[in-house]
């Protein structure tokens, strides 16, 4: 069975062009383009792993991180974090809220993928 | 052999030995040759202080307190140890002012005012009655016991007194007689008593001798050495108690403290010994011997006190007779004639030295501080105006002589019998002691003001009078006793005797302990909470740093004023006698090198001169007063005031200078301290700003680098695939080039760089331009437009193409939020007033009142209606709003949510004068 990526960006260019790079790779994907959304698509969808950009309209992308640690059955799900801003504390706070990686846009395309399988594979589950 | 006419005449030829002694002493100091300049006799004129009270007071204190006599002489002893200090101090402020009283010093201090003066003479004279009355009631007992002889009998009055037949009354007249003679019998009223002094320092000696012989009689003729009485005394159980320390005296040690205290004070402020130890010294030097030989008097004065009353209890053993008369009482007992009449002679002379020395002093003080400042303030007088009025001066103070000795008589009368010797006495040093707050404060504070001097005098005067006085009369039935017991008008609280609840202390320590509360708390509250006056000042300094001046005297003493030197010797004349005027005006000219007096200038100096030889004869106050009628002073100048501005005035004017400082350094300090914040907002929106724009530009690099990564690693895309990534990527690159196009472009126009363009336009072309250049873009979103334009709007003054910016960003604002196919959007264009308008409205979402406000500031959007997703750079209203603004002109919106939004803006009118004159330049 394929991984479950869900996409939260709200960028339709970028939304475009992680959809194209988790279907590559052979992922499953669902899109959210707000936080509400967002955390609406992780119960119903149960991804394996979320895409997160950190400035989502509504319900930012910290916001949404913080929700999924607090529920244990999500305790498997990685989170990927995106951000526009690259400062040191972004990354720190990013971390601090529970995410499992960063990346700062603009982002490598073939790191993307390799971090997004590199933190699959650290939870076979 | 002791009949009346003995005793009578025997008192009179010692009066007359007082005079010859008197006289060879003025004519020595006529003749330049002073007898009482020496230190001999200067320590024998002040043991004036050992008067009536201690020649027969001690002995009666003695057997019925023990050892409780002996704070009255321990006090002097102590105090005459800061004597080279306290009244040296006094000798050289009184030389260098010629002070003539205690008023007239403690006058002078304060600004030499008049008042003041008047209230210490008025204290003094008051409080002084009682001691001269001890005075009367010791010398007529003595005399109508003597009249006895050899029946000792105790002098009683009974039922109605008769005053022409009483003694004492006779004593008071015949005392008022000597005083006179003594003490007025020269017409030059500022000169030292020298025959006084001399004759005070004999009888000195007398009363010494005296009181030593009836101490030797009775310690080794009746009985065996002081041992044989002490051990006799101790046999008996009430006069054993007296020989125990602090024994039988009501309050015991808070007693002895407050009398020591008391005598201490007294010692210098008894208007007596202020005349003997300051007006009358010579030689500040002499204090030194004083220092060691009065101390010694005064115990040669006590050593056999005890032996006498011990003597006196035993030999009258029932009580009988009054312990204040064994002295006398004794030698009589034992039929010893010429002891008994030395003893009467000694005590005679100790009452008599006391009254001469001290109704002097009143009467200097009476005359010079309290009658002579309201006689020359009495116009209709004339006083200023007369020849000669020295001999005035000499016949007020004999007047006053005789009232001070009848106001002794009559307290007497009133009050004698109530107490004993030593209690009316201490009465009297309760009243002096008001004095040593002003008088030591006027030495060694400068701070000391005269109202401070005048509350402090009058509320412990007051006191006293309440506590002390008052009592007296009450006891001697003069006003109802009632008071003592239960208080003024019932209040119990209020009780003269124990004021506030304060009882279980003697009447003189309760007394001194509210009056010197009372007096001390006046006087440096009121001095310390008021100010001092100019004058005040230099007074109060040169009092205090007398000893520190150089010896010439009153060198801070300025005078700015002209005057003739012969108006100023005719008023001395007036005061001292023209020929006393005369004279010393021609010693002062021959001082100077000069041959007549009339050869002198009324300068400052002479002024000067003239004040200090009128003071000697009617105080300082009266003297500066009197000046003041003849010398017109000019007022003072402003460097004048600056430079006698006191020290206070000055550290308060610092102070205040200071203070403004402190407030103009705060104000700068807020005013950076704003500077600095708004600097730091900006900072703060900078960096924001800069934060802001590169996520901003972030964003379409993140989709054209990773659309072209894309791109480059697949190469096995399909066509159609490629082809929208590729769409994208150029979608993208344009957002980009037009993101930073609008922040260049905001930039310029906020940092004032920008390139304006100014010229008459048309807005009706611009509109109908405007639509033509985006009705591609309506058509695609199948949005209708319409235009709305008047026949004719006036001209305005701006750029061209940002005006069309402005319109062109509108309308595209306008297509994007319209509906998709059903979108209308109407332009309109109107004059109103001096301003032309421009609306564009379109039937789109709205924008709710919340986010009005903030769609022109930078980077605030609201989302697209379909994707929640704002589109565009966020820039565009920000920079549209700056545009209008720069022309004068006005950007806003008027919108409700799903009613559609009506963008509008104004622009000034041309002046449609200018434009005609412009049409007819062209």
């Amino acid at each position: 069975m394929s991984a479950r990526i869900l996409i939260a960006e709200d960028e339709p260019s970028i939304v475009a062009s992680l959809d194209f790079l988790m279907r590559r790779c052979g992922f499953d994907t669902r899109l959210a383009s707000d936080g509400t959304s967002a955390l609406e698509q992780v119960a119903d969808f149960r991804p394996d792993l979320v895409i997160l950009d950190v400035m989502l309209p509504g319900r930012s992308g910290l916001d949404v991180c913080r929700a999924i640690r607090e529920r244990p059955e999500w305790g498997s799900i990685r989170v990927l974090m995106l951000t526009a801003r690259g400062g040191s504390a972004d990354i720190t706070t990013g971390l601090g809220a529970g995410a499992d990686d960063y990346m700062t846009k603009p982002f490598a395309t073939r790191e993307l993928v390799a971090r997004v399988r590199s933190l699959l594979q650290a939870n076979p589950a | 052999m002791l009949q009346g006419w003995v005793i009578v005449a025997a008192s009179f030829a010692y009066i007359g030995l007082l005079f010859a002694i008197a006289y060879y002493g003025d004519k020595r100091a006529e003749a330049g040759r002073s007898v009482i300049a020496n230190p001999w006799i200067y320590s024998l004129s002040l043991a004036v202080y050992a008067t009536a009270w201690t020649f027969y007071g001690s002995v009666g204190r003695a057997a019925s307190d023990g050892v409780g006599f002996l704070p009255i002489y321990l006090g002097p002893t102590l105090m005459i140890v800061l004597w080279w200090f306290v009244v040296r101090k006094m000798i050289r402020i009184a030389k260098t002012n010629r002070i003539t009283s205690l008023a007239d010093f403690i006058a002078s201090r304060y600004g030499r005012s008049a008042l003041l003066g008047g209230l210490v003479t008025v204290i003094a004279v008051i409080g002084i009655l009682p001691y001269i009355s001890l005075q009367l009631k010791a010398v007529s007992n003595s005399f109508q016991i003597l009249l006895q002889y050899p029946e000792i009998v105790m002098p009683q009055r009974t039922g109605e007194l008769d005053v022409m037949k009483d003694t004492a009354f006779y004593v008071a007249l015949f005392m008022a007689m000597f005083t006179i003679a003594f003490g007025t019998r020269h017409l030059d009223a500022a000169e030292r008593h020298e025959g006084m002094v001399a004759a005070i320092a004999f009888e000195s000696l007398v009363k010494l001798v005296a009181f030593l012989a009836v101490g030797l009689f009775v310690t080794f003729w009746i009985y065996d050495g002081v041992g044989d009485i002490f051990s006799r005394a101790a046999r008996q159980a009430d006069l054993r108690a007296l020989m125990a320390p602090f024994g039988g005296a009501a309050g015991g040690y808070a007693s002895w403290v407050w009398l020591m205290v008391l005598s201490m004070l007294a010692i210098v402020f008894l208007p007596r010994q202020f005349q003997v130890a300051v007006i009358e010294n010579v030689d500040e030097k002499h204090v030194k011997r004083a220092m060691w030989l009065f101390p010694l008097y005064m115990l040669a004065m006590n050593v056999f006190v005890l032996p006498v009353a011990f003597g006196g209890l035993l030999l009258f053993p029932l009580g009988t007779v009054d312990a204040d008369t064994f002295v006398l009482t004794i030698p009589m007992a034992h039929k010893a004639e010429v002891l008994t009449l030395l003893v009467f002679i000694g005590g005679l002379s100790a009452a008599t030295g006391m009254v001469i020395v001290e109704t002097i002093a009143l009467s200097t003080m009476v005359c010079n501080d309290l009658v002579m400042p309201v006689l020359l303030r009495i116009k209709a007088l004339r006083l200023t105006e007369q020849r000669d009025i020295s001999s005035l001066l000499l016949d007020i103070r004999r007047a006053a002589i005789i009232a001070i000795l009848m106001g002794g008589y009559f307290y007497y009368l009133l009050a004698g019998e109530a107490y004993a010797l030593v209690a009316i006495g201490l009465v009297s040093f309760a009243a002096v002691a008001q004095f040593a707050p002003a008088m030591l404060g006027g030495l060694y504070w400068k701070g000391g003001t005269r109202a401070g001097a005048l509350a402090g005098l009058a509320g412990g005067f007051l006191i006293w009078m309440y506590t002390l006085l008052v009592p007296a009369f009450a006891r001697s039935g003069w006003i109802g006793s009632e008071i003592l017991s239960r208080g003024p008008w019932g209040i119990e609280l209020l009780r003269p005797t124990e004021l506030f609840g304060l009882s279980g202390l003697d009447s003189t320590t309760h007394a001194m302990i509210w009056s010197m509360l009372v007096n001390v708390g006046l006087y440096v509250g009121v001095s310390v909470l008021g100010r001092q006056a100019a004058a005040e000042h230099a007074q109060a300094t040169l009092f205090v740093d007398v000893l520190r001046q150089a010896t010439e005297p009153r060198a801070g003493s300025r005078w700015r004023g002209t005057i003739s030197a012969s108006s100023l010797q005719t008023l001395l004349g007036r005061f001292v006698g023209p020929a006393r005027a005369a004279e010393l005006f021609s010693t002062y000219a021959r001082e100077r090198g000069f041959e007549h007096a009339e050869q002198l200038e009324g300068d400052g100096e002479l002024v000067r001169y003239v004040e200090l030889h009128l003071a000697g004869a009617i105080g300082g106050a009266s003297a500066r007063a009197m000046v003041a009628t003849i010398v017109e002073e000019e007022p003072l100048g402003i460097e004048e005031v600056m430079t006698i501005l006191d020290e206070a005035s000055q550290v308060i004017a610092y102070s205040h200078r200071l203070e403004e400082q402190q407030r103009e350094l705060e104000a700068a300090k807020r005013g950076l301290e704003a500077a600095n914040e708004r600097l730091r907002e900006l900072d703060r929106l900078k960096d924001e700003f800069v934060s802001t724009v590169t996520h901003e530009l972030r964003t379409p690099l993140t989709s054209i680098r990773a659309f072209s990564e894309i791109l480059h690693d697949n190469a096995d895309l399909e066509a159609e695939e490629r082809q929208r990534f590729l769409g994208l990527v150029i979608k993208e690159s344009e957002r980009l080039t037009r993101l930073i196009n609008q922040v260049l472009d905001l930039a310029k126009i906020e940092s004032g760089v920008a390139d304006w363009q100014s010229a008459r336009i048309d807005l009706r072309e611009i509109v109908t331009e405007a639509v033509g250049a985006t009705s591609a873009i309506f058509r695609a979103r199948g949005v209708s437009v319409e235009t709305c334009l008047p026949a004719a709007v006036p001209e305005v003054v701006a750029d061209r193409d940002r005006v069309m910016q402005v319109l062109l960003n509108l309308l595209s604002n306008a297509a994007k939020f319209s509906p998709a196919g059903t979108g209308r959007v109407r332009v309109s264009l109107g004059a109103e007033g001096r301003e032309v308008r421009v609306d564009v409205q379109d039937n789109g979402i709205g924008i709710d009142a919340a986010h009005q406000a903030v769609i022109f500031e930078k980077f605030r959007q609201v989302g697209d209606p379909l994707t929640n997703k704002p589109s565009g750079t966020g820039l565009g209203l920000a920079i549209c709003r700056r545009i209008v603004d720069h022309f004068g002109g006005r950007l806003w919106v008027e919108s409700e949510p799903e009613r559609g939004a009506l963008f509008s803006f104004t622009l000034p009118a041309a002046d449609p004068v200018e434009a005609g004159l412009e049409a007819a330049a062209a």
